[in-house]
């Protein structure tokens, strides 16, 4: 009901919002490979080599990248680099899926205790703040480690890594948005005799959502580093993390294709915080910058109150 | 037996040298279904001690009851209705959605929750309004939505604090004459917190004028005009005697 009403004198020349996010997207990537493409140009032209040589091995041009992504990984194999790169992919989505959740249910669950005990808050977050100082490069090994001495798969030692980046951002968010409320707010639950549970479910979380959803979108991004990262010490072969180190190391060589890997790894962490906008746009009612009532049924009732 | 009894109440926030005595000795006995209007200068205690009968906030010394009962009490068996300055009203719900919070917190069923929520929004005259959201309704608007909201449940208690003080001046009037008319109809006792002395003449019964430091009940002036009040009484001459009287009360203190 929100969304149509708005500016409907100037909706009949204007594209619908997709289609215009879908277009000012194109040209923005269309810029990008401009710019790279004159830079190449002009510095090659000028003779300049600063801040990098334009050479096609520091700087492969645009259809180099597209060209290799769309040819053999290696020479005489049968499965283009696209695929090979898209299954990595899906597979470090996997782990960081997992460690998202349960990054998430961590973090709002220790929201939720903060907002409940400011004691707890107080002993608490130190070690919260401390454990985001301390480099996942070292915590990751040690995961692997215990995960291996347990037997449980490297992909799960690697979820919970991802989920180590995960559940910082949506504490700290989660606190902000259960303490949005003004206090007010909450004498009015004490006056209905709320019990905590029911101030929880129908006052602080549903004030909370938007926080929280900022935060997942956050989460979502770390999530997919942290993925790529842990699955290094754990020596997984068929993630993101082991062919950009390949790719990487191969970079002189061969520099396409750590770009190529770059720009899926991109594309994966995109696809991930596009699926939570689309569940927050589902679950959370925006408020709206517009003023969206029909005028003429509010002056009735202003008025038929002063009368 | 009073609706609220109030016996030489006092409270301190905090102690030692920074310690605030907002309320002295206070005293004060109201009647089932009376209409009482608090007034004095800002920081006096007025909100404080509407708190306090709210259990909202324990007193230091001294006992209030209501309807016989200890404050804690009468807040679990749901006695106290109460409205702020701001509405308060939860951005994410519907109007009648709002209406329906206390009642679905009471544990009413569905077709209860529907029913006292068109009801309420009738009284308040929002009949048509039940589906808009908070942040589509005028100031005004949004205020009767949170009287519509304090009464659903049916509160013996109606607590205001300041419920029309952001409100423009004819938007206020017009809230004064409907809360009146509400009041009527329904004979709750209310507590009515307010700064404007025209406000509290026109809508209370008594009016308690309170000093500051410590906050005390230094007169308590009796508003004999008859109801139904209207436009008329607005420009009584007895009305202005009234007011005149709460002024100069007020300035006795200073
Ligand atoms: N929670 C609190 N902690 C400490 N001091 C407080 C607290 N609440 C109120 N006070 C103090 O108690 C005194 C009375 O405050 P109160 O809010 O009741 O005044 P008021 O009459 O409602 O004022 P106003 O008309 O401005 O709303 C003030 O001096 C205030 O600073
Ligand atoms: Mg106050």
């Amino acid at each position: 009901m929100v969304a149509g009403a708005v500016d409907t004198w100037t909706e009949g020349r204007r594209l619908p919002q997709w289609l215009r996010s879908t277009l000012w997207f194109v040209a923005i990537l269309g810029f990008l490979l401009l710019m790279w493409e004159g830079y190449k140009f002009l510095w090659t032209e000028m003779g300049w080599s600063w801040p990098v040589r334009p050479i096609n091995r520091s700087m492969p041009h645009t259809w180099d990248i597209v060209d290799a992504l769309f040819s053999p990984a290696r020479r005489g194999g049968s499965d283009i680099l696209l695929v090979i790169l898209g299954e990595a992919a899906l597979f470090t989505l996997r782990e960081a899926v997992l460690g998202f959740v349960i990054g998430a249910i961590v973090g709002f669950f220790l929201a939720v205790v903060f907002v409940r005990s400011p004691l707890a808050e107080r002993s608490l977050m130190p070690y919260v703040v401390a454990s985001q100082t301390v480099p996942i490069i070292a915590i990751a090994p040690m995961v692997v480690l215990w995960a291996g001495r347990n037997d449980w798969p490297q992909w799960i030692a690697v979820a919970f890594i991802s989920s180590y980046l995960t559940f910082f951002p949506v504490t700290i968010n989660a606190l902000r948005g259960l303490q949005s409320p003004p206090p007010t707010a909450s004498e009015l639950m004490r006056s209905y005799a709320a019990t905590p549970n029911q101030e929880l479910r129908k006052l602080l979380v549903p004030a909370a959502l938007p926080y929280i959803f900022t935060a997942l979108k956050i989460s979502a991004t770390a999530s997919v580093i942290g993925a790529i990262i842990g699955e290094l010490p754990a020596g997984l072969p068929n993630g993101l993390g082991r062919v950009l180190l390949r790719f990487a190391s191969s970079f002189s060589s061969a520099p396409e294709k750590l770009f190529a890997a770059v720009i899926v790894s991109a594309l994966a962490g995109i696809v991930f915080v596009a699926a939570i906008s689309l569940a927050e746009r589902m679950i959370v009612r925006a408020r709206p910058e517009v003023f969206q009532a029909e005028p003429e049924s509010l002056s009735v009732a202003t008025h038929r109150g002063i009368a | 037996m009073s609706a609220v009894d109030i016996r030489g109440v006092s409270k301190v926030f905090g102690s030692g040298p920074g310690q605030v005595e907002a309320l002295k000795d206070i005293d004060l006995s109201i009647e089932s279904g009376q209409f009482v209007s608090l007034i004095g200068p800002s920081g006096c205690g007025k909100s404080t001690l509407l708190r306090l009968v709210g259990d909202l906030l324990p007193p230091t010394g001294g006992s209030l009851t209501v309807a016989g009962k200890t404050p804690h009490e009468a807040r679990l068996s749901r006695d106290y209705g109460m409205v702020f300055q701001q509405a308060t009203l939860l951005d994410w719900r519907s109007v009648r959605a709002n209406v329906e919070l206390p009642l679905e917190i009471m544990g009413a069923s569905a077709d209860e929750r529907t029913a006292r929520a068109e009801e309420m929004l009738e009284l308040v005259q929002l009949g048509d309004f039940g589906g808009h959201y908070p942040w589509q309704l005028s100031g005004g608007m949004q205020q009767r939505v949170a009287i519509a909201r304090a009464l659903s449940f049916k509160p013996s208690l109606l607590l205001m604090d300041e419920p029309f003080g952001a409100l423009d001046e004819m938007t206020r009037e017009a809230m004064q004459d409907e809360l009146l008319r509400i009041w009527e109809r329904s004979k709750r006792t209310v507590i009515f917190v307010t700064h404007s002395i025209p406000e509290a003449v026109f809508l209370s019964q008594r009016t308690v004028v309170m000093s500051r430091r410590p906050g005390r009940i230094t007169r308590i002036v009796d508003i004999d005009l008859p109801y139904p009040r209207d436009e008329d009484t607005r420009e009584d001459r007895r009305f202005y005697d009234k007011v005149t009287e709460v002024r100069e009360a007020l300035r006795e203190h200073e």
